[in-house]
């Protein structure tokens, strides 16, 4: 075999490597998540975040414009500190945005959705977001409706 | 009595003495390496037998698993109403596991069985002795730029080993099954990660690919110059890579995955 | 020309295991001659090749190829004495990922910086010398077994060495090979201005281009000698092993029990 074949073969062979690497990362992960762009970071306190994740994403009006950069607890306030990186371009978010916790699916992964307030003025990078509905709980839910349907059972 | 435990003590020694020859030997091929960038011909050459010669291997098995995954994990998924996931079950099982695993066993039987016989081969018929008496480092003329080649042939046939995989998926799952394809591929970009599978996927199969080739070269060069002698090395090496594989496997798993 | 030995062996003692290979041994080579080392099979011929190469370490006593001490070089050292010694193995050792051509110019581009041109024209001289310019581009598999060494053999003085060694040369070849190897053997020697070592036990063909003869048996050289004085010598060896007699110090039989005994003894032990 002249080695001319052979480096061609080998060419051939580290171009489809490559190019499987590339679909890995591109087509089948979430690469394209990673790459935000310029972007800007407000905090919202939650008392309950089960099942959000670090990388969880952040919509409004259903369309995802960010993602939960960091969840921390506040030892203080013993409240969960969400920080959210929203994309620079989506900069004029209402101040009285609030934001919920919700679950894509029954059994689906945890997102953060915002809904729009009224107000003129914007979020600014580093603001809090005061209005928060926790992460909702399927235990708790259960327990909480059993209780009631006793409760009317009883009367 | 007395002899069963001469006879294990001495299987002990010889293991461990086996074991410390092949570590020095891998010191003696990673110092080989570092010149190989200067006559990186010989590596191509390298890449070529382990690397090229066993893509078809990889690309059918890929394509076939991945149509399996596809089959089965549709079978599983529909009974949930969960069909949409199946893009996640095919991609996480090939770029997690299947994909590393499965084409370092491949590799091991296409290309670190020939990798064991050709040295042997060069051992029984003194040609390893002829380089040396040519004043040629035979450990860093055969072994070293077989050892990088397959270090670097592995990741590359285990990612592409994944990819056909996934479109196998794709294929029985989309395809014939009748799955959405935006749900295929959207719940997949959703669910895997860059960093903790894709990855931690291509560092598996780094791992694996120089442990396989690490195993053949030394039952290679450790052989008994003799056809028979080159015979079992080649049958070592095969068992010894798949058990090394699937061990590694484990711990490798239980390291990255285990949080 | 100097006159002291190109290789000068001296009490030279190696054991492969508990069994002894070398008990003793002196051996000289003078320079610009053609020397046998001969003996039975299983004397550790070959092994003597390898310790003189540095492919082997002796337990006891000194090897010196052109000054060096052998046995105690290393790494480069080592190396740099081998760049000077040229090998033919037993049965060529030609690399088989190779052709002929290539085969022969590994050394050349292993150790030097050579043109592609100049390395060309190296090998052509050194294929032309053995007879082989037309075979350059078979594969070492596409080879007989007398053109296989005699393709070694260009390889082994690619390099123009000092000295080449012969490891059994002759054995497994048809007659008019065998007679092609002798005489390339001497005329290399001569024109080339070498000192060749051969290791053999084909007689006739040894003795007629050897110029001294060692006879090992034992671990031991046992006769030694140009061929006429071991044809004249009076050693119950020399004669055994120079005429094929089937008994004499070599027993033909294996050491065993007495004969009548060992037939009564009954059944085979375990």
């Amino acid at each position: 075999m002249t080695s001319r074949t052979v480096e061609i073969g080998v060419g051939i062979f580290v171009a489809l490597g490559m190019a499987a690497l590339f679909m890995l990362a591109m087509k089948v992960s979430n690469l394209a998540a990673y790459r935000t762009g310029p972007s800007y970071e407000v905090t919202a306190r939650f008392e309950d975040v089960s099942g959000l994740k670090v990388r969880s994403p952040v919509t409004m009006a259903g369309v995802r414009i960010g993602r939960v950069k960091a969840i921390e607890f506040d030892d203080e306030a013993l409240q969960a500190v969400v920080t959210l990186e929203i994309a620079q371009r989506h900069n004029r978010l209402p101040r009285d945005t609030s934001a919920s916790i919700y679950t894509a699916g029954l059994l689906g992964e945890k997102y953060i959705g915002l809904e729009p307030g009224g107000e003129e003025e914007s979020l600014r990078p580093g603001d809090q977001i005061r209005l928060t509905q926790d992460s909702m709980v399927l235990e708790k839910l259960l327990s909480q409706f059993i209780a009631k349907f006793l409760e009317d059972k009883r009367q | 009595m007395v002899n069963t435990l001469r006879m294990l003590g001495r299987t002990g020694l010889d293991f461990f003495q086996r074991l410390g020859r092949a570590h020095l030997l891998l010191l003696a091929v990673l110092a080989g390496v570092p010149p190989l960038a200067l006559r990186f011909s010989l590596v191509i050459r390298q890449l070529h037998s382990v690397g090229v010669l066993s893509l078809l291997i990889i690309l059918v098995s890929g394509l076939f698993v991945g149509m399996v995954l596809g089959l089965q994990g549709y079978n599983t998924l529909v009974d949930f109403g969960a069909a949409e996931s199946l893009g996640v079950v095919v991609a996480l099982s090939l770029v997690r596991e299947l994909g590393p695993v499965v084409t370092a066993l491949l590799f091991a039987g296409r290309a670190g069985s020939a990798l064991t016989a050709e040295i042997g081969l060069m051992k029984a018929t003194e040609q390893l002795s002829a380089m040396e008496m040519m004043a040629v480092d035979p450990v860093r003329r055969v072994l070293s730029p077989r050892f990088l080649a397959g270090f670097l042939a592995m990741p590359l046939l285990a990612a592409i080993f994944s990819a056909v995989g996934v479109l196998g998926g794709w294929f029985v799952g989309v395809g014939l099954l009748g799955v959405d394809d935006g749900a295929y591929w959207s719940q997949m970009q959703a669910k895997v990660d860059l960093y903790d599978d894709i990855w931690n996927g291509v560092v598996k199969s780094i791992v694996f690919g120089a442990v396989v080739t690490w195993i053949a070269i030394f039952e290679g060069y450790d052989a008994v110059p003799t056809s028979e002698g080159v015979s079992r090395a080649t049958t070592r090496t095969v068992v010894h890579s798949a058990l090394a594989v699937l061990g590694l496997d484990f711990i490798l798993t239980a390291l990255m995955f285990g949080d | 020309m100097n006159d002291t030995p190109l290789v000068r062996i001296r009490d030279l003692h190696f054991a492969r295991g508990d069994r002894p290979i070398f008990d003793g041994v002196d051996i000289d080579i003078r320079r610009g001659s053609v020397t046998a080392i001969m003996g039975p099979s299983g004397t550790g011929k070959t092994t003597l090749l390898r310790l003189i190469g540095g492919q082997l370490r002796p337990d006891r006593g000194s090897i010196e190829v052109d000054g060096e001490p052998v046995h105690r070089l290393r790494g480069t050292a080592l190396y740099t004495l081998r760049k000077r010694m040229g090998m033919l193995f037993q049965n060529g050792a030609l690399l088989t990922d190779m052709d002929v051509y290539d085969n022969i110019a590994f050394p050349l581009r292993e150790h030097t910086e050579l043109s592609e041109e100049l390395i060309r024209i190296l090998v052509l001289m050194k294929l032309e010398a053995v007879g082989l310019r037309g075979a350059r581009h078979l594969m070492p598999s596409e080879l007989s077994g007398g053109m296989a060494r005699r393709v070694a053999l260009a390889r082994a003085i690619a390099l123009d060495p000092m000295m080449v060694m012969y490891d059994e040369p002759f054995t497994g070849q048809d007659p008019i090979s065998m007679g092609v190897l002798v005489r390339l053997i001497r005329t290399l020697n001569d024109a080339l201005g070498l000192t060749s070592i051969i290791v053999s036990h084909d007689i006739e063909e040894t003795r007629a281009i050897a110029d001294y003869i060692y006879l090992l048996s034992g671990g031991r050289v046992v006769a030694e000698g140009t061929s006429a004085e071991l044809e004249a010598s009076d050693s119950a060896w020399a004669r055994q092993f120079l005429h094929g007699e089937p008994d004499g110090p070599v027993p033909f039989h294996y050491p065993a029990p007495d004969y009548a005994e060992d037939l009564l003894a009954g059944t085979e032990a375990a």
